[in-house]
């Protein structure tokens, strides 16, 4: 490391119960330097970060800091205000936000004193246009969070923690609901501030932006670090193969057969809702054995025909077709109409986080006959089912008894998966299936879409991952503002001006 | 400096030991307004511990006062794992006895095995659309039941007085405000010669076996479980949160009013305005101690019956005032609260030179 240092973590190591999610993991962080964190869910990237932020006491290990007078002091574990403190900041990637509080409101939150009889909102809202002006990074200063779509609301987050002059920011999936464009201005931004003075540490999955923004990259696996490089050694075939361990390849993916309809949507309306945009005159089809992508910025649209297709809406106007038939849904008419349903909260409507893992993988199919008999719950034929589905998907965690909760995003994802797929629904819907997971995880989701295309299912993926969509599906749509447009273009910048409600500079004419 | 730290990893006994440790401390915290109110400490406690274990008869006025407690607390329980607030069971307990009484003084006559189960029926009945009110405000317009379930209880307990006035008064009651008594063929049997303690016991014994099956080994136990613990995820995979709602309600409803017909057709026979002196609400209490779990609920119930038992024992003899019960359970209850808190966390001590 050529630069002065910032930030050194040396030896942390932390164990939960049997797991050693942190094992002797040392970094450095040079000041205005990038530094990718690199690794698989559960490779012990938010362990580490909860360390530094004295979420978690480290079972061994220190955290030093040097000031801007260079010299190095350590830092008091244990102890979150001591890191705030510090000035270091992080944006989380599940947000942490409160809804009923504006923008200005929020990031002021914890800024100002307790006592203060008035407040003096001037400067700080002055302060805050600026930042905005400089990061490029817009949201409507007084509108409510909980008005916001999921894409303003991360950058609320990144605008709290720039408010707050940090001098080592951490970035825990940015760019996950951000349009290309909005993620380069992101990374244009964040370089201008890095240039500053401003050391990052940068959590992603995705390689191509590892590649594009960070100065280095240090990948963990297991616990431990794999390995540490500048990204200009890197290419990704290396990182990929240190983060799994072993040689990674995507899925094949062949042409697919299209069949017959099982899935029209026309002229579908849906008013606005409490944190959700509306659709406005949307109309598809889905045939099946094919995979239709709707990429879009989150919060134009999604989450309505998302809920409208799960049957947690209904439609204003417009008429929703299953295999011909006009259909009414609701989520138990939705389930037996054939429709499998990937939501894209999983943690807040994928499962029931209190209630056992063998529980919640028969939630929808409570009345089937090998899972209750005359009312009663047949408690060993569900936990024979549990330990089949969870071998099948390979769901890891402390058991089928365990409490869903205590599993990890990726095998809650692979849970939900495995309880929507073991039907062999005709049509399913994947709402950003993929979100925050990683590599394997990511790869296992996508086989086992096209898995389900192969054998005749029509998928809908919602997904603000650009190259997802690209991979997986044979007929595109962009969401943009409530309207769905169809596009024959697998051109990244056009689409992405698609997503903006632009057409592209080239598409002018 | 103090901070709290979570702790990791609690097992499951020692999850289920707290209940018990806060009961015992809450009891010996007793001791301090005891010693205030110039009693000596060690007889009032074996004076508190006799006037429940002393004698057959006191043990069994114990379990005759711990009867509708098992009710109610079955009732906050059951609905409140499905995280619906009944904070109604007075109100739906004096429903109960209500309707006990209106089917049971006269309006048919027959043999023990058709009154009794008619009466009880009765009383479920009215006890369950007692919560359904509430219940189906908070479906319809999402009214919150906390609110509206608390307020019915004062209309139904004038709206109980107003009966007692008029149609249900006893003629021959000397002009008291109450109602007729019970034929005999309605009243739940005694269980022992010349012990008030009746048959209500055995059938909230019952109850609360049936409610642990229920919630622990049926589909419907299972959407209830889901619907509280997570509202959205339920709605998503099609259980009918409404519904479950709805149900629940009926059924805590239906367990409360069987603590007003226990309390009417088995110990006192005929109904007064003062027939439950906050049963309704100690059931909360009651429920809260036993985590919502049914099981704990009887050891719940015994537990707040025997400190009230023994407590009345105690200040009879000692010349302390009786609200000293009532000082104990509220205890229990905080340290509970307290001590379910220090199960999942810790308190670390810092010199605040170290930081």
């Amino acid at each position: 490391m050529d630069k002065a240092p910032i930030l050194s973590l040396r030896g942390l190591t932390k164990r939960f119960g049997p797991v050693l999610a942190a094992d002797h993991i040392d970094l450095d962080l040079g000041r205005g330097e990038v530094l990718a964190l690199l690794g698989e869910n559960g490779a012990g990237k938010t362990t580490l970060m909860n360390m530094l932020f004295g979420q978690y006491l480290p079972d061994a290990g220190s955290v030093h800091l040097w000031d801007e007078a260079g010299r190095e002091r350590e830092l008091p574990q244990g102890q979150p205000q001591a890191a705030i403190d510090a000035r270091i900041g992080m944006v989380h990637q599940h947000f942490t936000l409160a809804e009923n509080l504006s923008v200005l409101d929020s990031v002021l939150l914890g800024t100002e004193p307790f006592w203060r009889p008035f407040r003096n909102r001037r400067p700080a809202r002055e302060k805050l246009l600026e930042l905005m002006e400089s990061s490029g990074l817009r949201v409507p200063l007084e509108a409510r969070i909980g008005d916001l779509s999921v894409g303003e609301r991360q950058r609320v987050e990144i605008l709290k923690a720039l408010y707050r002059d940090v001098r080592v920011l951490v970035l825990d999936e940015p760019t996950a609901v951000l349009t290309p464009q909005e993620a380069e201005s992101l990374f244009a931004a964040v370089r201008g501030m890095v240039d500053d003075g401003l050391s990052v540490i940068f959590i992603s999955h995705k390689l191509r932006e590892v590649l594009a923004f960070s100065d280095r990259i240090a990948v963990l696996r297991h616990g431990k670090k794999a390995g540490e490089m500048a990204t200009s050694e890197a290419d990704a075939e290396i990182i990929i193969r240190m983060m799994v361990g072993e040689d990674h390849s995507a899925p094949e993916r062949v042409a697919g057969k299209p069949g017959e309809v099982v899935l029209r949507l026309s002229g579908v309306s849906v008013a606005p809702g409490k944190e959700m945009r509306p659709l406005r005159e949307v109309g598809f089809t889905l045939r099946s054995g094919e995979i239709i992508g709707i990429a879009g910025v989150s919060g134009n649209g999604q989450t309505a025909l998302a809920r409208l297709l799960s049957g947690l809406i209904q439609p204003q106007s417009g008429t929703v077709e299953v295999a011909g038939q006009p259909r009414k849904l609701t989520p138990k008419t939705a389930l037996r109409a054939g429709i499998g349903r990937i939501p894209e909260d999983r943690h807040q409507d994928g499962v029931v986080g209190d209630l056992s893992v063998a529980e919640n993988l028969v939630l929808e199919r409570l009345d089937a006959p090998d899972v209750s008999k005359a009312g009663f719950l047949r408690q060993r034929a569900i936990a024979e089912h549990a330990r089949e589905l969870c071998r099948d998907y390979d769901v890891r965690g402390p058991g089928i008894e365990a409490e869903a909760k205590l599993l990890s995003g990726g095998n809650i994802q692979k849970l939900i998966l495995a309880r929507v797929l073991e039907n062999a629904p005709q049509i399913i819907l994947a709402n950003q299936p993929t979100r925050g997971l990683d590599f394997r995880a990511a790869a296992e989701v996508s086989r086992r879409l096209l898995e389900a295309r192969a054998r005749g299912a029509g998928v809908i993926l919602i997904s603000e991952d650009l190259d997802e969509v690209l991979s997986l599906a044979d007929r595109i749509f962009v969401m943009h503002d409530g309207h769905l447009r169809e596009t024959t273009s697998r051109d990244r910048a056009e689409i992405g001006y698609m997503m903006a409600g632009q057409t592209g500079p080239g598409a002018a004419a | 400096m103090i901070e709290v730290v979570p702790r990791e990893n609690v097992s499951r006994r020692w999850q289920a030991l707290v209940p018990v440790i806060a009961a015992v401390v809450a009891l010996l915290l007793a001791a301090i307004p005891l010693v205030a109110a110039g009693a000596p400490v060690v007889p009032a406690y074996a004076q508190m511990f006799k006037g429940v274990f002393g004698s057959v008869f006191t043990f069994t006025e114990m379990l005759t006062r711990a009867t509708p407690l098992i009710f109610t607390g079955l009732a906050a329980a059951v609905a409140f794992r499905a995280k619906l607030w009944n904070i109604g069971g007075e109100g739906q307990l004096y429903l109960g006895a209500l309707a006990a009484v209106w089917v049971g003084t006269g309006l048919v006559d027959g043999s023990p095995w058709l009154m009794i189960p008619l009466v009880l029926l009765a009383g479920a009945v009215a006890g369950g659309l007692g919560m359904l009110v509430p219940a189906t405000l908070k479906t319809r317009f999402g009214a919150d039941e906390v609110v509206t379930s608390l307020l019915l209880n004062f209309i139904i307990l004038i709206f109980v007085q107003m009966m007692l006035e008029g149609p249900f008064k006893d003629p021959m009651g000397l002009g008291w405000p109450q109602s007729e008594p019970i034929i005999d063929n309605a009243m739940l049997p005694q269980l022992m010669d010349r012990m008030r303690l009746h048959g209500g016991f055995i059938i909230a014994l019952v109850l609360a076996l049936v409610a642990w099956v229920v919630m622990s080994r049926t589909v419907w136990g299972l959407k209830i479980r889901a619907v509280g613990e997570n509202r959205a995820a339920a709605r998503h995979a099609g259980l009918g949160v409404n519904r479950v709602y709805i149900g629940v309600a009926l059924a805590s409803g239906a367990l409360a009013g069987l603590a007003g017909v226990s309390e009417v057709a088995g110990l006192k026979g005929y109904l007064t305005s003062d027939l439950s002196p906050g049963f309704g609400y100690t059931g909360i209490i009651v429920a809260m101690l036993a985590r919502l779990n049914p099981a704990g609920v009887v050891l719940a119930a015994l537990y707040v019956a025997s400190v009230f038992v023994g407590a009345d024992s105690m200040s009879r003899a000692m010349g302390v005032s009786s609200f000293l019960a009532d000082l104990t359970v509220s205890m229990s209850l905080i340290c509970v609260l307290l001590a379910s808190f220090f199960a999942s966390y810790r308190l670390r001590f810092k010199r605040a030179a170290a930081a």
